[in-house]
């Protein structure tokens, strides 16, 4: 997945100038920067959540193996299909834990009860759950823990099978050891999908990413592997965010 | 502490006794004003049932009106409130909860469609007799309905609409974007998410808005009158269920008719004691059956899913 000249206006703000950026097949990318610096715009270019947003505006493109998103008769519910999206507070719906999963290949049209039961086992397998839940699959999603809620809404997204998956601080609202199984999580996901992590915990981005961009004021500033944008980083603004005297 | 000091104490607890005072003040205002309210309204009730409940029997529920107050009877009225809410709802709810949906899901923001906004908002403050001249002109006159079950349903039905339209897109609001984001971020359509996720999240306020509105339909009694519903009724409107195929019959719908609150006003309207006895005794009934249909609506509520908490 790539971005070019990607320019992003909510109304006359522009939070987004220029963004060229190659996303790697698995492989987990992390964007990091101070807050209001484009960053989970930028991701949300990605899937086209924005356009949910009024008076935005989106120039430039952005390529899925070749393909532009943004072209005219794009059809976007299969974009959002091949590229899933993990938010930043656990959004499961008040349904049970299985209702959850099962959403997914429904919309999909998948009917069939087995398979339906096989997709919602195999990705809360996937999603690290499965134990923890599987005697429970039919009680209310609400009543997990933070932590399990989220790797929930990691297993709804497995259930539809995407080729890339956005994540906006996954980890912001859990304690560190629910963090820790998400991470874990993320190395395990990352030989089947190509992952995008917005975060702003700089360990969790040196840690957990293979790529790391970094924003400030919706400009990339600076893009490479993440042990040379942590060791040696060219642009002294990022060196002064890595290392806490900014922002 | 300093001496200094001393003086500001004395002072912020002359403050704070004052605050406590008015906190005092306002606490038995507020619970007059409740007590006020709750007083007269259980006085009311229970006039209304001293009044009518020896009236009430099976040979009550099942007569014509009648010359004679202890020979009048509800049949008519009760059967005709009960058809026309049937109308009522079934154009007042699907239209309402549709308007809701659109508006809170669908529409661009336009000036076209923040004027309807505008109108929805003020159309239900609209006295409801001007409901009645409307229906008047339109079901009556221009639609030739005549001064049957159906206008008089569709009448109510107008009346409501707003309450519905608003309570629906209330209760659609309350359900954070998140929730939104979610189902889209998986593939679904605008259709998919409002099937599976807006509507079933939103059934508890939009059941609350339809019984509101209901209940208060079910009272109405002027643009009933306007629409010119009889207040002598000696026959029932014929059965929605036959004996040959295809057994349903909408003949019903274009039968005259009368209701609760017509009924009782017509009583109320008369010289001879024994009629007031009836129209509180038919006021128990009306009052029985708006508790019936808030019952309805609680237990539909418990059974869609209880509250949820976001």
């Amino acid at each position: 997945m790539e971005s070019q000249g990607l320019h992003f206006y909510y109304g006359a703000f522009q939070a987004l100038k220029d963004i060229n950026l190659v996303i790697k097949a698995r492989q987990i990318t992390a964007l990091i920067g101070p807050s209001g610096c484009g960053k989970s715009t930028f991701l949300r270019t990605l899937n086209r959540l924005n356009d949910l947003i009024p008076h935005t505006r989106v120039q430039g493109t952005v390529r899925l193996e070749g393909e532009d998103i943004y072209q005219p008769g794009m059809d976007v519910v299969s974009l959002r299909q091949r590229v899933g999206m993990v938010f930043q507070r656990p959004n499961p719906f008040p349904k049970s834990i299985f209702e959850n999963v099962a959403f997914g290949p429904r919309v999909l049209g998948v009917h069939s009860k087995v398979e339906i039961e096989e997709k919602v086992e195999q990705s809360l397998k996937a999603a690290a759950l499965w134990p923890e839940v599987s005697d429970l699959l039919h009680k209310d999603a609400l009543g997990l823990a933070l932590g399990q809620q989220q790797r929930l809404c990691i297993a709804r997204v497995l259930a539809v099978e995407p080729e890339v998956i956005l994540m906006d601080e996954p980890c912001s609202a859990l304690d560190p050891l629910a963090t820790l199984k998400i991470e874990e999580l993320m190395q395990e996901l990352k030989k089947n999908y190509t992952i995008v992590i917005v975060t702003h915990n700089m360990q969790q981005a040196a840690r957990a990413s293979d790529w790391t961009g970094f924003f400030l004021l919706g400009e990339l500033l600076e893009y490479g592997v993440t042990g040379d944008i942590f060791t040696r980083p060219k642009d002294s603004r990022t060196e002064n965010y890595i290392t806490g005297r900014y922002g | 502490m300093s001496h200094a000091k001393t003086p500001n104490v004395v002072e912020m607890r002359k403050r704070i006794a004052l605050n406590k005072t008015r906190d005092y003040i306002f606490w038995v205002i507020g619970l007059l004003s409740t007590l006020i309210g709750f007083v007269l309204l259980f006085t009311m009730i229970i006039d209304l049932f001293i009044d009518g409940f020896p009236r009430l029997s099976g040979q009550f529920l099942l007569s014509y009106p009648s010359r004679f107050p202890e020979k009048a009877g509800i049949l008519s009225a009760w059967v005709g409130t009960t058809l026309v809410m049937i109308v009522t709802a079934a154009t007042a709810v699907p239209l309402g909860i549709g308007a809701g949906i659109y508006l809170e899901e669908y529409r661009r923001k336009n000036w076209l469609t923040h004027l309807i906004e505008i109108n929805m908002n003020n159309l239900a403050g609209v006295p409801s007799i001007i409901y009645g001249l409307l229906a008047l002109g339109v079901f009556v006159y221009f639609l030739k309905f005549g001064e049957s079950i159906l206008t008089g349903g569709l009448t109510l039905g107008l009346l409501i609409l707003p309450m519905v339209v608003i309570a629906t897109r209330e209760s659609i609001r309350a359900i954070p974007n998140s929730i939104r984001e979610a189902s889209y971020a998986l593939g679904a359509t605008k259709w998919q998410t409002i099937k599976d996720h807006i509507l079933p999240y939103s059934s508890g306020g939009i059941l609350t808005g339809m019984i509101i509105g209901l209940s208060r339909a079910i009272g109405e009694t002027a643009p009933i009158i306007t629409v010119g519903a009889l207040t002598f009724i000696a026959f029932l409107p014929s059965s929605p269920i036959t004996p040959e195929f295809p057994f349903l019959s909408f003949k019903w719908l274009l039968d005259p008719f009368t209701v609760m609150p017509i009924q009782m006003f017509n009583w109320i309207s008369r010289p001879q004691k024994g009629f007031h006895v009836n129209a509180a005794a038919a006021g128990v009934i009306l009052l029985f059956m708006t508790l019936l249909m808030n019952a309805f609506a609680i237990y539909m509520r418990y059974k869609f899913r209880k509250r949820i908490k976001w």
